[in-house]
């Protein structure tokens, strides 16, 4: 293949089109069922069979993707369904992959091409489907650690939840490289977020030529940045900082990387579906762990600590939340063992709100 | 090319998940810029830090979006990342594809790029990730043609996104692959060409579940739901019972409102009192079915914690129907976005806005009565305002 010259280009391009139209990628049996479908049925940790108003059924075999997929492993993907599933595929919103065929026979056929290429198959009902992501070091100007690093010593270590293991329900794992969170780890039922610790250091004869000062001012949460009138440039309120990074990513000069002092905190029982209780923002469990690359062991043995005492603990359909709520917070932070420090306590805009107005609670 | 020792990511090879640095170094076989990620990223981990400067703008003609400048910091040490830019594929509804499609679009990311993808970003698009300036006009020359547009980023319009909905889904109210790439096509131009106070979202689930994480990661999430009675199908009901299901502990005495009962032989449903949280239908789909009127609830606001922190979205208009060409929500969105744009400062998520203007200053702006679905409880402080309008008694 040639790349096009700068003319060709020209007369090639069209400007906004707008997606392809999703209905010429649908499986027969999809396009014939759309709307029409009567129920589903999980028959194994990977497989699920949904079933229309017709007696049509689909059968969808999902299995692990690490999100970061070479182009040889989409073509390995795409054989893969070519072969067993009509030339159809596609990916789930927490990026697993789904085969899928009308054909309750080819199931095990495709459960072994998948797991052949590398693509083991899990991940539906209650257990363990992915852990969402974003870039880290591999892309991110702004992360404060690795996320796929984290994920995959993760995923390993939880793997026996994603292949077959049951939970008491479905537990949604998350990683944000950075307060951005760049993926639902706001509300997740076991997620981790890298922080830093210390105030940035400002490059003052960057900040004059490359930073919006009011921008700069207005992006700090605790207004701990205000003008440095004689620098032409900005100053930071070391006591009012909290080191969330914002204004590194309004202004580049002011630098929050520190190797040694960044990590990750640890946050639980957050929840994004209605069911029994309504949806919940994950709050903090562990406020620092440090970066420990390749594997992040530390990071490894906290979130598995948390998910074996609330596999060992919940009810039945009792997301971590619900768990948590039902038995106390301080019979979380009892059971799992871990500190309450001073960080557990908000002193952010919603502070108030948190605090226990109640002479009721567990010892 | 140049081999790495990469020891550390050779560690994240091990274990039975699929690896990334497997993936990596797949690429990185016959791609001098994934090889040099390998070796940037190998050195990441052995000093604890990433090597990307921050941003820096590149794009395709005629849009300001839709692309992600990204630069190695270490172009000199890893020439193949020197420029490592992102260029954002806007996906099909529900992430559906033929094989011949993503073939088609795996032979052009191999001859302008990396070879190295994510399928998919966090708010949905297919991410080709890592390539030259130079290659931006060629590749989207050649995407754009096939049917293929880019999707947004910065100040614009995000990429819409969905859960895979009527496609397969017996839960779905609302058809969220249609309403999804409707939104998307009508919201073109404020996709590609920010110029927005900052980003807005939408996303689109078919029902509480919320498959797609719209309520905690959209400014608009639009969720499917019914006006009508759950349908009992009791043989079935009598079939999870036989299987084990304890109906009793599970589901009567998990519902949220109490408003259900079994004696053993009938469940019943005082469906007045349900508030349609899923719970029951979600463990016996086989047996309950929403009925009735079908249309969706909009919910506005969610957003990440920078800068007042991380919100929920919360209830603005209970139910709208949702039948094509959706011009009533059409008429909405506009609405709501025009007061966005005009009352934001520049960054300021909706969500925000409305928290700083007040619910009656959003509400009013686009027509929406003030209705006790929007609260979870009405306000503790006596500190309330009296427009004039109010005081005599419209």
């Amino acid at each position: 293949m040639a790349w096009l010259s700068e003319q060709e280009a020209k007369a090639k391009r069209q400007t906004d089109v707008g997606p392809p139209h999703y209905e010429q990628f649908l499986p027969p049996v999809i396009k014939k069922n759309y709307g029409q479908w009567k129920y589903h049925e999980v028959l194994e940790p990977g497989v699920m069979v949904h079933v229309a108003n017709s007696g049509d059924k689909v059968y969808t075999v999902r299995a692990a993707s690490p999100r970061l997929l070479a182009t040889e492993s989409i073509r390995a993907m795409l054989d893969i369904a070519d072969k067993y599933c009509d030339g159809y595929i596609r990916f789930t919103t927490r990026n697993n992959v789904e085969f899928m065929t009308p054909d309750e026979g080819k199931v095990k056929d495709i459960k072994k091409a998948s797991a052949d290429a590398g693509y083991p198959v899990g991940g539906i009902g209650p257990r363990i489907s992915n852990m969402i992501h974003t870039q880290g070091w591999i892309h991110c100007h702004g992360a404060a650690t690795d996320a796929s690093g984290i994920v995959k010593a993760v995923m390993d270590d939880v793997f026996p939840y994603f292949v077959e293991k049951e939970l008491p329900n479905k537990v949604r794992l998350a990683l944000a490289c950075c307060v951005n969170m760049c993926g639902a780890v706001h509300c997740s039922d076991i997620a981790v977020v890298a922080i830093h610790r210390k105030v940035p250091t400002i490059d003052h004869d960057l900040v004059k030529n490359m930073c919006e000062i009011p921008t700069t001012i207005g992006s700090c949460p605790t207004r701990a940045i205000s003008p440095d009138v004689a620098k032409k440039s900005v100053k930071i309120n070391d006591e009012k900082c909290m080191y969330c990074g914002n204004c590194f990513t309004v202004c580049p000069p002011i630098d929050i990387h520190n190797p040694e002092q960044d990590g990750v905190a640890i946050v639980v029982g957050g929840k994004i579906g209605s069911l029994r209780t309504g949806p919940k923002f994950s709050k903090l469990a562990i406020p620092y762990i440090k970066n420990n690359p390749p594997r992040w062991p530390e990071v490894v043995s906290a979130l598995r600590n948390i998910l074996d005492t609330y596999a060992a603990d919940a009810r039945k359909h009792e997301r971590v939340g619900e768990w948590i709520e039902r038995i106390g917070w301080e019979s979380f932070f009892k059971k799992t063992g871990i500190e309450f420090t001073y960080q557990h306590i908000d002193d952010f805009t919603f502070a108030r709100e948190t605090f226990r107005t109640s002479a009721a609670f567990k010892w | 090319m140049k081999k790495y020792d990469t020891p550390l990511l050779d560690e994240l090879e091990k274990g039975p998940w699929p690896s990334f640095v497997k993936e990596i170094k797949k690429a990185a076989k016959t791609s001098e810029m994934a090889n040099d990620e390998l070796g940037q990223l190998e050195k990441s981990y052995r000093d604890k830090r990433g090597y990307w400067k921050h941003g820096g703008i590149v794009g395709v003609l005629g849009y300001g979006g839709g692309v992600i400048g990204r630069y190695s910091r270490l172009p000199q040490e890893f020439p193949g990342v020197a420029h490592f830019h992102t260029f954002r594929i806007n996906q099909p509804s529900g992430f559906f594809y033929s094989t011949k499609a993503l073939r088609e679009i795996c032979d052009l990311w191999d001859e302008y790029g990396s070879g190295l993808t994510n399928i998919h970003g966090s708010t949905g698009d297919l991410v080709m990730l890592g390539m030259r300036t130079e290659a931006l006009e060629p590749l989207f020359a050649e995407t754009s043609s096939r049917g293929w547009d880019l999707g947004g980023s910065g100040s614009a319009m995000r990429t819409p996104s969905c859960c895979v909905g009527q496609a397969r889904c017996e839960w779905a109210n609302i058809d969220t692959m249609d309403i999804c790439n409707v939104m998307t096509q009508e919201f073109q131009d404020e996709l590609h060409r920010p110029a927005f106070p900052y980003k807005f979202k939408i996303k689109v689930a078919g029902c509480a579940t919320d498959c797609v994480a719209a309520i905690a990661r959209s400014d608009c999430s639009i969720i499917g739901t019914w006006k009508g009675k759950i349908a009992v199908d009791q043989d079935a009901v009598k079939d999870y019972a036989k299987k084990g299901m304890d109906i009793n502990a599970e589901i009567v005495g998990m519902c949220p409102t109490g408003c259900m009962s079994y004696d053993g032989k009938t469940l019943t449903i005082d469906d007045a009192n349900c508030n349609r949280c899923m719970h029951c239908i979600a463990k016996m789909t086989k047996a309950l079915t929403p009925t009735g009127e079908k249309g969706a609830s909009i919910l506005i606001g969610s957003k990440a914690p920078i800068v007042v922190g991380s919100l929920l979205s919360w209830v603005v208009v209970p139910f709208i129907k949702m039948e094509p060409p959706y011009t009533e929500f059409k008429d909405l969105i506009r609405k709501i976005i025009d007061w966005w744009d005009e009352n934001a400062k520049p960054r300021e998520r909706i969500g925000e806005v409305i928290e700083l203007k007040g619910m009656r200053s959003f509400l009013e702006a686009i027509g929406v009565p003030p209705q006790p679905q929007q609260v979870f409880e009405p306000r503790k402080d006596p500190f309330f305002f009296w427009k004039d309008e109010d005081l005599n008694g419209k």
